[in-house]
């Protein structure tokens, strides 16, 4: 499926809200993830930001009875249409989430997992796949010679680019990350930074950023959600120098958040 | 009174109450022992009944519990981990749940003896099977139901939802989230849950006195369609229904049964402590 205007992911008017609230969570977001780029939700707390990632792979179809207007489209089709394949979708859009979740099994298996899910039985196809995973998430110089240990032995930065890893392993269009780096030692926010540069050519990131700061290091273009408004989008240069929204000035000179 | 005084007596008062709990068990264990102990010898372990059965062993009663204990395995675990399983991951929140934990609940409550009268009429009667192995565990498995149901939920409930949400976020199916990930870590749970469920059945009375319990046997079993001897029941023959039965005898069985139910108490909590310390969450 090719993607038009080089759009992979776009809400078209999308409104959300819980299944235990009255309040939306989302208001009316519009919203357009391009090819090759990294992405940036940023915004203050209760913003939204979470929420419209677990949109974009149908994760919370897993909580029953939100409510959803508008659409999610991904190259030009809309995920949440009834013929959808949802285990296809969320193969193809990964996510990785803000406190690292090692399966517990061995570092191998973790990464492993998902292609097992897929069918690959095939030892020697899992190997190749968990290398190349794991040297794509900046981690196999790391755990080459330990493959087999239990991967809640790895330290915190060890364990989200294991989740990076895994994530990797089903080959996906996109990365959806949800503050990824939220509990990291700078050291270890750095590398997943680099790494995270370094796979823009080959995948779509959007990411929700742990901080303005981060916001700023990461994007090509920055969405500012607040309260589930998308008050403003633009490139890293518009949005952090020359904002036209108040709001969004407010909080990316530090006036609030 | 000054503080400190109400709280040294609350302190001992309660502690004097934790460690009572204890002297029942102690006392029980002791008297059974001190009594039955005489009796017990290999050769009353593996011998067949002699003279009325108050000389030789309790060999079939043993083996007939055994043989129970795991007929109860055979009917309670299917139907009870995948009734589990559904409660736990698909079931929603609707009259038909509701009305099947309603159903667990009233199961859970039935005397022992409405379920060997139950086995009774249906196993052995209506359905023909006789006073047989089969009937025997269908009823015992009926009856340990509701436990099998409830222990292994809350196993399942005890798997972080973290994992199903990471293998659900991987492309994932439900099922393959319940086969890889959840069932995987709720089994020892489980199993702790099972053993406990069959230890209860090994011991019950009511349920196998209509439906195969056999006051003799002069061979052991060779068919599920046979009765069986089983311990309960032989305690009960050897203490109240064959006039001149040794004391030790008598107490010798009850050493046995308690001797059996106590050891798969201790498998249950080996298994459970030994995961505890392997387990990565």
């Amino acid at each position: 499926m090719a993607s038009t205007h080089g759009v992979k992911i776009e809400t078209q008017n999308v409104t959300f809200s819980y299944s235990d609230s009255r309040e939306p969570v989302l208001r009316d977001v519009s919203l357009q993830i391009r090819a090759h780029e990294i992405t940036v939700l940023f915004g203050p707390g209760m913003g939204g930001k979470s929420t419209l990632l677990r949109l974009m792979n149908r994760l919370n179809d897993l909580l029953t009875g939100n409510e959803m207007q508008g659409r999610i489209l991904f190259d030009g089709q809309d995920i949440y249409a009834p013929a959808v394949n949802v285990i296809e979708l969320r193969r193809r859009v990964g996510m990785v989430f803000a406190v690292p979740i090692p399966l517990p099994d061995t570092i191998w298996g973790n990464v492993a997992y998902g292609p097992k899910l897929t069918g690959v039985h095939r030892k020697d196809q899992l190997n190749e796949t968990v290398e190349k995973s794991l040297r794509a998430a900046a981690l196999w110089e790391e755990v080459k010679d330990r493959l087999d240990e239990p991967a809640a032995a790895l330290s915190g930065g060890q364990q989200q680019r294991l989740c990076l890893a895994r994530t990797l392993a089903l080959e996906p269009e996109v990365i959806l990350l949800d503050n990824p780096t939220s509990g990291l030692d700078p050291l270890s926010t750095a590398q997943v930074e680099s790494t995270l540069h370094d796979m823009k050519q080959d995948y779509t990131i959007v990411l929700v950023p742990h901080s303005v700061q981060q916001a700023a290091r990461m994007t090509d273009r920055a969405a500012f959600l607040l309260n589930g408004e998308l008050v403003e989008v633009g490139t890293a240069e518009q949005i952090f120098t020359r904002p036209t929204d108040p709001r969004t000035e407010a909080y990316v000179t530090g006036r609030f958040g | 009174m000054s503080r400190q005084t109400s709280e040294k007596i609350a302190f001992a008062v309660l502690t004097f109450a934790a460690i009572s709990v204890v002297v029942p068990i102690l006392l029980v264990l002791g008297y059974i022992v001190v009594q039955g102990l005489g009796a017990t010898s290999w050769e009353f372990l593996t011998a067949m009944p002699r003279s009325g059965m108050k000389e030789g062993g309790v060999l079939p009663a043993v083996i007939g519990t055994l043989v129970l204990t795991f007929g109860t395995a055979v009917a309670a675990l299917p139907l009870g981990v995948g009734a589990a399983i559904y409660l736990a991951e698909y079931a929603r929140d609707n009259w038909l749940t509701r009305a099947i934990r309603l159903a667990i609940i009233n199961l859970a409550g039935i005397p022992s003896v409405v379920y060997g009268l139950f086995g009774l009429g249906l196993f052995v009667l209506a359905l023909g099977m006789g006073t047989s192995i089969v009937a025997g565990s269908l009823t015992l498995g009926l009856m340990t139901l509701p436990i099998v149901i409830s222990t292994a939920e809350e196993a399942i409930l005890t798997v972080p939802q973290s994992f199903r949400v990471v293998s659900i976020s991987l492309g994932g199916t439900r099922w393959q989230t319940i086969r890889y990930q959840v069932l995987p870590q709720a089994l020892p749970g489980i199993i702790t849950g099972v053993i406990l469920g069959l230890e209860r059945a090994a011991g019950e009375t009511a349920p196998i006195l209509f439906t195969v319990a056999a006051f003799y046997l002069p061979r052991l079993p060779t068919s599920i369609f046979d009765q069986t001897m089983a311990l309960p029941y032989h305690l009960y023959v050897v203490s109240t229904q064959v006039p001149g039965m040794p004391i030790d005898v008598q107490f010798g069985t009850a050493l046995v049964l308690l001797a059996l139910v106590l050891s798969m108490n201790a498998i249950a909590t080996v298994i459970r402590s030994r995961f505890r310390r392997r387990r990565q969450w």
